[in-house]
C-alpha cells in the first residue's frame, strides 16, 4: 500500500532535516533583500514573503490529522517542528514589521489598536505564544488531556492568520481567499462525525 | 495655457538621465544639503528624482498583476499604437482624437513632482507631459460641465489582470473641473524625457501629484465633461477606505494605517520614513481649492 510504504520511508527522515529545510528562505531572503532580489523596496517583500511562508507551514500543521485520518499517512512526528516553525516565521514577520517597517515606536501600538487587520495579526501570534512555550515533552506529561484542549488554539490562530492576509490585500483578490478556503476546509474536517467506523463494526 | 507651473529643476529643460544621477551624488556628499535647508515653501524645495527602475519596476497596474513586479513583467503585450482618445460629454468638439494629433498640438514639459500611493511609498517622478487644461480646451469645455470623467483602456486579451474582478473593470477616475484645470494638472506621455513605458500608463496617463496615486489614471482612452460626480474605480470598490476626492492628507489615515509618513521607494532595507506632507507638498498651490471643505469628510 502506498500510505504504508509513504510511512516506512518517511521514518528515516530526521526532524531536524525538516527544521533545516524548512528554514533555508531566511538567508536566502535576507541575502535577496540585501541585494535587490527582492524588488525595489525590499522592506514590504521581505514582511510578506516571512508571512507567507508562515501561513503556508501553519496549513501544512493542519493537513497532518486529516492525512492520518483519511489517508493513513502518519507525519505526527513533524507536527511539532511544523509548528514552531510557523511560530519562528510568524516572529521574524513580526520583527521586520516591528524594526524595519512600522520604526515609529509611538506608531506600532496605535497600529496595533486602531487597524483591524494588524489587532487579528497580533491576536493570532499571542495565541501561539502558550502553544509554543507547551511544545515540549515535559508540558504534553504535566498538561496531560488539558495540553490537547490547549493547542486547539491552534485552530483559532490559523484562522486569524488567514483574515489578516485577506484583509491586508486590497480589492477583491483570489489568492488570499484560496489560502482562507484551505484553512476552512482543514478546520471543518475536525467537525466530520467520528461514527463512521463505528457504524461499519456495528452492521457486520 | 502651458508652463504655468515651474519646479526648481526646470532649468536644465531636458536633463539626461546621467545629470540626475550626478546630481544624486552631488546631493549625496552633503553639499545639497545647504540648498535644502534654505528651501522655505514646497516649490523652492530641490526634489531628488528616483531611478528609472524605480519608477519602472515598481508600479500599481492592476491590469497587468496585482504584484508590484507584474506591470513591469506583463505590460509588454499592451498595443499602443494606434491610440484614440475619446473625449466626449459637455465638449464644443466631441470625437476621437488621434495621440499623434493631440501631442503634435500640446506643448510637452518636464514636471518633477513627488508621487504619494495611497499604501504610504512615495516616489519623486520627472514627468513629461501636458497640461490637461490645455487638452481640455482643444476640446472646448461647455458652460455647464463640473466634472471630469477619465476612463482607461479595456482589453483584456492585452492586460490579464482584467481577467480577474480585482476590480470593476474598466478602471475609471474623475476629478472636479477646477481640479482638472489646475495648472499642476497633467497629462504624462514620458518619464525621463523618454516615452513612458507601458507599466507606467502608455501612452498616456493623468498626473495629480497633490492626489494619492491612483487617482492618476493610466492608459486613458476616454475623457468625458459631465455636470454629475462620475464614479470611481477605487471608491466603487470600497467607499469607506477611497473617497472621491483622496487628496494627500497626513492628518485623515486610511482606516486600515496611517498616512502620517511615507516610505520612499529606493532606500534599500534599512530605509527610514519620512513624514507625508498636507497635498503631498503642493498646498500652497490647491489648499484654496478645498477652502470651507471639511477634508475629513470629503476624504
Amino acid at each position: 500500500m502506498l500510505a504504508a510504504k509513504l510511512n516506512g520511508w518517511m521514518r528515516h527522515i530526521p526532524v531536524w532535516a525538516v527544521w533545516l529545510v524548512a528554514l533555508l528562505p531566511v538567508p536566502a531572503l535576507l541575502y535577496l533583500a540585501a541585494t535587490g532580489g527582492l524588488g525595489r523596496e525590499p522592506i514590504e517583500a521581505l514582511e510578506h514573503e516571512l508571512g507567507e511562508i508562515a501561513l503556508k507551514l501553519l496549513i501544512l500543521g493542519l493537513c497532518i490529522t486529516p492525512l492520518r485520518r483519511f489517508f493513513g499517512i502518519n507525519l505526527l512526528r513533524f507536527r511539532r517542528a511544523l509548528g514552531l516553525l510557523a511560530f519562528t516565521y510568524v516572529a521574524l514577520h513580526l520583527l521586520v514589521w516591528l524594526v524595519l517597517d512600522v520604526q515609529i515606536l509611538s506608531q506600532i501600538w496605535a497600529d496595533i489598536l486602531k487597524r483591524p487587520y494588524i489587532t487579528i495579526g497580533m491576536a493570532g501570534f499571542v495565541l501561539m505564544i502558550p502553544l509554543a512555550v507547551t511544545s515540549n515533552n515535559l508540558s504534553v506529561r504535566k498538561l496531560g488531556p488539558r495540553w490537547v484542549k490547549l493547542h486547539r488554539l491552534t485552530y483559532a490562530a490559523v484562522l486569524l492568520a488567514g483574515v489578516h492576509f485577506v484583509m491586508v490585500r486590497k480589492g477583491f483578490q483570489f489568492e488570499p481567499l484560496i489560502y482562507l478556503a484551505v484553512i476552512g476546509l482543514l478546520i471543518g474536517l475536525r467537525f466530520l462525525p467520528k461514527q463512521s467506523r463505528r457504524v461499519s463494526k456495528a452492521v457486520p | 495655457m502651458a508652463n504655468r507651473w515651474k519646479n526648481t529643476l526646470t532649468e536644465r529643460d531636458i536633463t539626461p538621465e546621467a545629470a540626475y544621477l550626478d546630481r544624486r551624488r552631488f546631493i549625496g556628499a552633503g553639499i545639497g544639503l545647504g540648498l535644502m535647508g534654505l528651501a522655505g515653501t514646497a516649490r523652492s524645495e530641490t526634489l531628488e528624482p528616483n531611478p528609472w527602475e524605480d519608477i519602472t519596476q515598481y508600479n500599481n497596474f492592476y491590469e497587468f498583476g496585482t504584484g508590484k513586479d507584474d506591470p513591469a513583467r506583463n505590460a509588454h503585450t499592451l498595443t499602443t499604437d494606434p491610440w484614440t482618445v475619446r473625449i466626449d460629454g459637455l465638449v464644443d468638439k466631441p470625437g476621437e482624437y488621434a495621440f499623434e494629433d493631440i501631442m503634435n498640438a500640446m506643448t510637452v514639459e518636464e514636471r518633477i513632482y513627488r508621487f504619494r500611493c495611497v499604501e504610504a511609498w512615495s516616489m519623486v517622478i520627472p514627468w513629461n507631459g501636458f497640461e490637461l487644461a490645455d487638452l481640455l480646451a482643444m476640446a472646448g469645455v461647455q458652460s455647464g460641465a463640473k466634472y471630469v470623467a477619465f476612463e482607461t483602456l479595456y482589453r483584456p486579451e492585452e492586460m490579464p489582470g482584467q481577467r480577474f474582478p480585482v476590480l470593476k473593470w474598466p478602471y475609471v477616475e474623475g476629478l472636479r473641473l477646477d481640479e482638472a484645470m489646475h495648472p499642476l494638472t497633467i497629462m504624462a506621455t514620458g518619464i525621463y524625457g523618454k516615452d513612458i513605458p507601458n507599466q507606467n500608463g502608455a501612452p498616456l496617463r493623468l498626473v495629480v501629484p497633490w492626489k494619492y496615486g491612483f487617482k492618476s489614471i493610466k492608459s486613458v482612452v476616454r475623457i468625458t465633461l459631465t455636470d454629475t460626480q462620475p464614479p470611481t474605480a477605487w471608491n466603487t470598490a470600497l467607499g469607506s477606505e477611497y473617497g472621491f476626492y483622496s487628496n494627500v492628507n497626513p492628518q485623515v489615515d486610511h482606516p486600515r494605517w496611517s498616512q502620517a509618513s511615507e516610505r520612499v521607494i529606493g532606500g534599500g532595507l534599512f530605509a527610514r520614513k519620512q513624514p507625508t506632507l498636507m497635498f503631498n507638498g503642493y498646498e500652497e498651490e490647491v489648499a484654496s481649492l478645498y477652502a470651507g471643505m471639511d477634508l475629513r469628510e470629503n476624504y
